[in-house]
């Protein structure tokens, strides 16, 4: 790694960059972990939740009466026990400038009419987690079944059944974005390609379920939740329950996983929330794995439609795409906003005189779909990298010389794409060099035809990647800007207690990310103590500032810089008080070898514990206009996102006779800017890129003609095992962003959003000679025999 | 509500004796009625393995087995794992390869390589991959999940010092 730090922050840097283990990990592989169903409460009750088996009907009759008379059943709540309960319906965070986005009143419990399967019609409190879900289970609900749309684009068509009557279509809405003259580019290319391709609807499947325990205390609440977002959830609940938010508390505990199915403001945390206020006593609900599937906010569900128009010697002239994407029957916090999420980074690390996109979204009688890992960006790349490679192969080039031609070049950055978007830095060609140097292509095509010889299908695909993340500079994406009612900063407080130990709280809420240690890393260095000195403390609304919490990739770019800021604050306090004590000019002072020192007198130092000790318990030498104590606040929002970047290669091998495909070899080079702690980085591409292998080969959400879920369980939903991946290869380049003084760039979503396209392509590489030309993912072995045999011209079904 | 049955458990240990109802699962007497929250509960169709702990040393799911089935067994769950405060070297490997993130599955992955290890004491890697595919981890693509099995076996466990990892290593294939 050839990273060069610079800058005083970074110049210091003694835990930056290093492979620290994680301080989170002791209590955790112990079982000492805290997750929302170990939270028990004296007096708490338990909820469970009736749910329709229908995928739209109107409800009818409730009948809850014997069921209320169990002894271990408290109470019973429909919707209409529960008008009182709720001053607001379920919040959609998204109102683009003079865009209408059809937004149906959504209310925690559904009283007149169910919209899809597994809407929540009644909830059962009582004593025991069994005997609700016994109870919960034999209340009897009648219902009368409407017609139902499952496919977004039949529910386009006339005469579709309609999910909102009121509405009088099922279209949401449709957003425009364009920049250059598309008309013009693609009438000046000499070739066009046109593609349909389908991101297919997948669950976020942490291994938690959700789940939410309320406790009433008088007038003041604290809800735990299995959520990313405590701070939103808070300000969202309070407009939801009437609850002021200085008298509601929300915990987010440690939280087992979440891919962006947590990032939501759930029904179940209102309905919880609203219950313990009603009954007065605290009161639980965890989400089973079935209801997980049924109810918690998938992810992708689009349809693309792409075409890319070229020179005759490569050089791209025009991207236009419209995006078909399957909503669902509401709109839950950012769910018509995730396709569009994308649209920064839609025309890829490619240069285009112009790209016109055009979005639409579509109600269907199936579960919100909203933010999972990646979140409309894994779905951009999926369509430029494999339509390129489209490109490539009609202009009869090699798909790699085709990206060279048209990289962004490292010398043109910061780059404004036709978007009119800034991207902050990047070196493309770098990371393709470098991940090749790792793969070695033409001996990999030397095995390739050796294999062949043998009846082995073997094939490679490539993904060059780009993302934006760091969500996200509040004027672009806030009201006036993209029109999110939400801005996107992060605070953090840096507090040295009297011995010189360190808390720094962050508005981020972590969960598996690692930030209780690349965080402290991070202040660390700027105070001068060790990480092993430093309590990270997040996800508590009642600790440390407001916060925006832990999505898009944005916790260490936005919220690690807030540390760093916070610290270095702390740290030009400490210089002070320090050249107090040692009677010398504070600009004289300097933090090296982990002491505070006078800058040629080594010898004249102190520890940061001294400097602590005399902020709390001042000597007389300290000046009266030094203020006491040692803790400082920093609120930070980017003036632009950031985009990370890479090159991937996937090897796969194809079983012709079964279509099973096999990953046997995965080769990531990314470039997240210099890294904090390199083995997180690491962690996080292995777990997005098997999500993305999830998707391309195995997980698919399912619901039959009459909008039943079919893939309610881990049985259907196949997601990836041990047995199924190789080890992976990992590297990286390490390219600064200006946009931050660390320089860095988000991870987190980075494996997913790369990997979906090279799985694709290397299927099709291996298929090559039998002359298949496309498949739809997911590509599972019943999809890939049945494309092998059209292509051999026998039977189809 | 049917009528409770008597069961004793011994667990890490320490001998209970409960009053359960007769469809009580293991992994619910464990967590509830004994307060051993470290087994944790993802699916409802016995395919995560979050819920993984030994009944009388084999790994089993303890979600598809009942409490009165453990009558008189010996249970052992992940709180039971450390010896004397020490980390089991498995519990060592996953922290110092980084193999957990969000630490869910962790307790039940940690329970079935245990069980994997004791039948298998060297295993190989594909050996490694296919004993633990009866437990899920959506966060670490089992990558550093299925290395530090790899380094418990060979006695790596506890060879790194404090604080600080292996050095990055690029390839890790």
């Amino acid at each position: 790694m050839s990273a060069t730090m610079s800058g005083d922050g970074r110049a210091a840097s003694a835990h930056v960059g290093r492979s620290l283990r994680r301080k989170e990990d002791p209590r955790m592989v112990r079982g000492r972990g805290r997750y929302i169903d170990d939270i028990a409460i004296p007096g708490m009750l338990y909820a469970a939740i009736v749910r329709s088996p229908e995928a739209h009907a109107n409800i009818t009759t409730i009948y809850s009466a014997s069921v209320k008379a169990r002894d271990e059943v408290v109470a019973v709540f429909t919707a209409e026990d529960l008008v009182e309960d709720f001053a607001a319906p379920m919040a959609m965070a998204w109102s683009p400038p003079g865009v209408e986005i059809h937004t149906p009143e959504n209310w925690p419990l559904k009283r007149d009419q169910v919209k899809h399967v597994g809407d929540p019609v009644a909830v059962v409190i009582g004593t025991d987690r069994y005997s609700v879900v016994d109870a919960a289970e034999d209340l009897v609900v009648e219902y009368e079944r409407l017609p139902v749309v499952v496919d977004p684009e039949r529910a386009l068509e006339d005469g579709s059944p309609l999910v909102w009557e009121q509405f009088g279509t099922n279209r949401t809405h449709e957003y425009k974005v364009s920049g250059g003259d598309i008309d013009a580019a693609l009438a000046e290319a000499d070739v066009i390609v046109e593609q349909r391709l389908v991101n297919h609807r997948t669950a976020g499947a942490p291994i938690e379920p959700r789940g939410v325990v309320a406790d009433p205390r008088g007038d003041n609440f604290t809800l735990y939740s299995a959520t990313q977002i405590p701070h939103i959830a808070r300000f969202i609940l309070s407009l939801i329950t009437g609850i002021p938010e200085d008298k509601l508390r929300v915990v987010a505990p440690d939280v087992g996983g979440a891919f962006g199915s947590k990032l939501q403001v759930y029904p179940e945390e209102a309905l919880i929330l609203a219950l313990a206020r009603r009954l007065g006593r605290p009161v639980k609900w965890i989400e089973t794995r079935s209801e997980n599937m049924m109810t918690a906010h998938q992810g992708r569900d689009q349809i693309n439609y792409v075409t890319l128009g070229a020179k005759r010697d490569g050089t791209l002239t025009g991207c236009k795409v419209r995006i078909v994407a399957d909503l669902g029957a509401y709109q839950l916090l950012l769910t018509p906003f995730i396709p569009e999420l994308g649209f920064p980074v839609m025309g890829g690390c490619y240069k285009f005189q112009a790209i016109d996109l055009t979005f639409e979204g579509v109600f269907t009688n199936k579960v919100c779909t909203d933010a999972i890992r990646g979140a409309g960006r894994p779905e951009a790349t999926y369509w430029i990298e494999l339509t390129m490679d489209k490109l490539a192969a009609k202009l009869n080039m090699d798909p790699l010389e085709l990206r060279r031609k048209n990289f962004i070049g490292k010398d043109e950055f910061p780059f404004t794409t036709a978007l009119g978007i800034t991207y902050d830095s990047g070196d493309y060609e770098g990371t393709l060099d470098r991940m090749l140097e790792r793969f070695d292509l033409d001996a990999f095509r030397r095995e390739q035809a050796e294999l062949r010889e043998q009846g082995v299908c073997r094939g490679v695909g490539f993904s060059t990647w780009v993302e934006v993340c760091g969500l996200a500079p509040s004027r672009i994406v806030g009201p006036q800007g993209v029109g999110l009612q939400a801005a996107f900063w992060e605070s953090a407080m840096v507090r040295v207690h009297p011995s010189g130990t360190a808390t720094v709280f962050t508005g981020t809420s972590p969960h598996g990310q690692g930030l209780d240690t690349s965080f402290a890393q991070i202040a660390a260095d700027r105070l001068g103590i060790d990480p092993e000195q430093i309590e990270v403390i997040h996800g508590d609304t009642d600790q440390g500032p407001w916060g925006w919490d832990t999505y898009g990739s944005r916790s260490l770019s936005v919220g690690g810089e807030a540390v760093a800021r916070a610290a270095e604050k702390v740290q030009d306090k400490a210089k002070r008080i320090c050249a107090a004590l040692l009677e010398a000019a504070p600009e004289d002072i300097e933090l090296a070898d982990g002491k505070f020192r006078v800058r040629g007198s080594p010898d004249q130092a102190k520890t940061m514990a001294e400097i602590a000790g005399a902020a709390h318990i001042p000597p007389q030498e300290l000046p009266t206009d030094i203020e006491l104590g040692l803790e400082a606040t920093s609120a930070y929002d980017p003036e632009n996102f950031v985009f990370p970047f890479g090159a991937h290669a996937c090897v796969v091998d194809v079983d012709p006779e079964t279509g099973k495909v096999k990953v046997v070899r995965y080769v990531a080079v990314d470039d997240c800017g210099p890294a904090v702690n390199p083995m997180l980085i690491d962690g996080q591409i292995h777990g997005g890129v098997t999500h993305a292998i999830g998707q391309a080969l195995y997980e698919q959400v399912s619901y039959d003609a009459d909008g039943q879920l079919v893939t309610g369980t881990f049985v259907d939903y196949a997601l990836p095992t041990a047995a199924e991946l190789p080890s992976f290869e990992t590297d990286r380049t390490e390219t600064p962003s200006p946009v931050n003084s660390l320089g860095v760039k988000g991870i987190g979503e980075a494996g997913t959003i790369a990997a979906t396209p090279a799985v694709t392509a290397a299927v099709l590489d291996a298929l090559a000679p039998l002359g298949v030309e496309w498949i739809d993912m997911p590509l599972t072995p019943r999809r890939v025999w049945e494309a092998i045999e059209q292509a051999r011209g026998g039977v189809t079904r | 509500m049917s009528t409770p049955v008597t069961v004793r458990l011994h667990v890490n240990g320490i001998e209970h004796q409960l009053e359960v109802e007769p469809r009580l699962l293991l992994v619910h007497a464990l967590r509830d009625h004994l307060g051993l929250t470290g087994t944790h509960v993802g699916c409802d169709t016995s395919n995560c393995g979050a819920c993984t702990v030994h009944l009388d040393g084999r790994a089993v799911k303890s979600c598809t087995v009942l409490a009165v089935q453990a009558d008189g067994a010996e249970v052992t769950t992940i709180e039971g794992l450390a010896a004397d405060g020490e980390l089991h070297p498995l519990q060592e490997a996953f922290w110092n390869d980084h193999g957990l993130q969000c630490g869910y599955c962790t307790p039940g992955m940690i329970m079935a390589a245990a069980g994997l290890l004791a039948d298998n004491p060297n295993p190989t890697e594909a050996e490694v991959r296919r004993g633990l595919e009866g437990n899920l981890c959506r966060c670490t693509g089992y990558h550093n999940i299925v290395k530090a099995v790899l380094d418990a076996a060979r006695g790596k466990g506890a060879s790194v010092g404090a604080g600080e990892a292996r050095q990055h290593a690029e390839v890790t294939s």
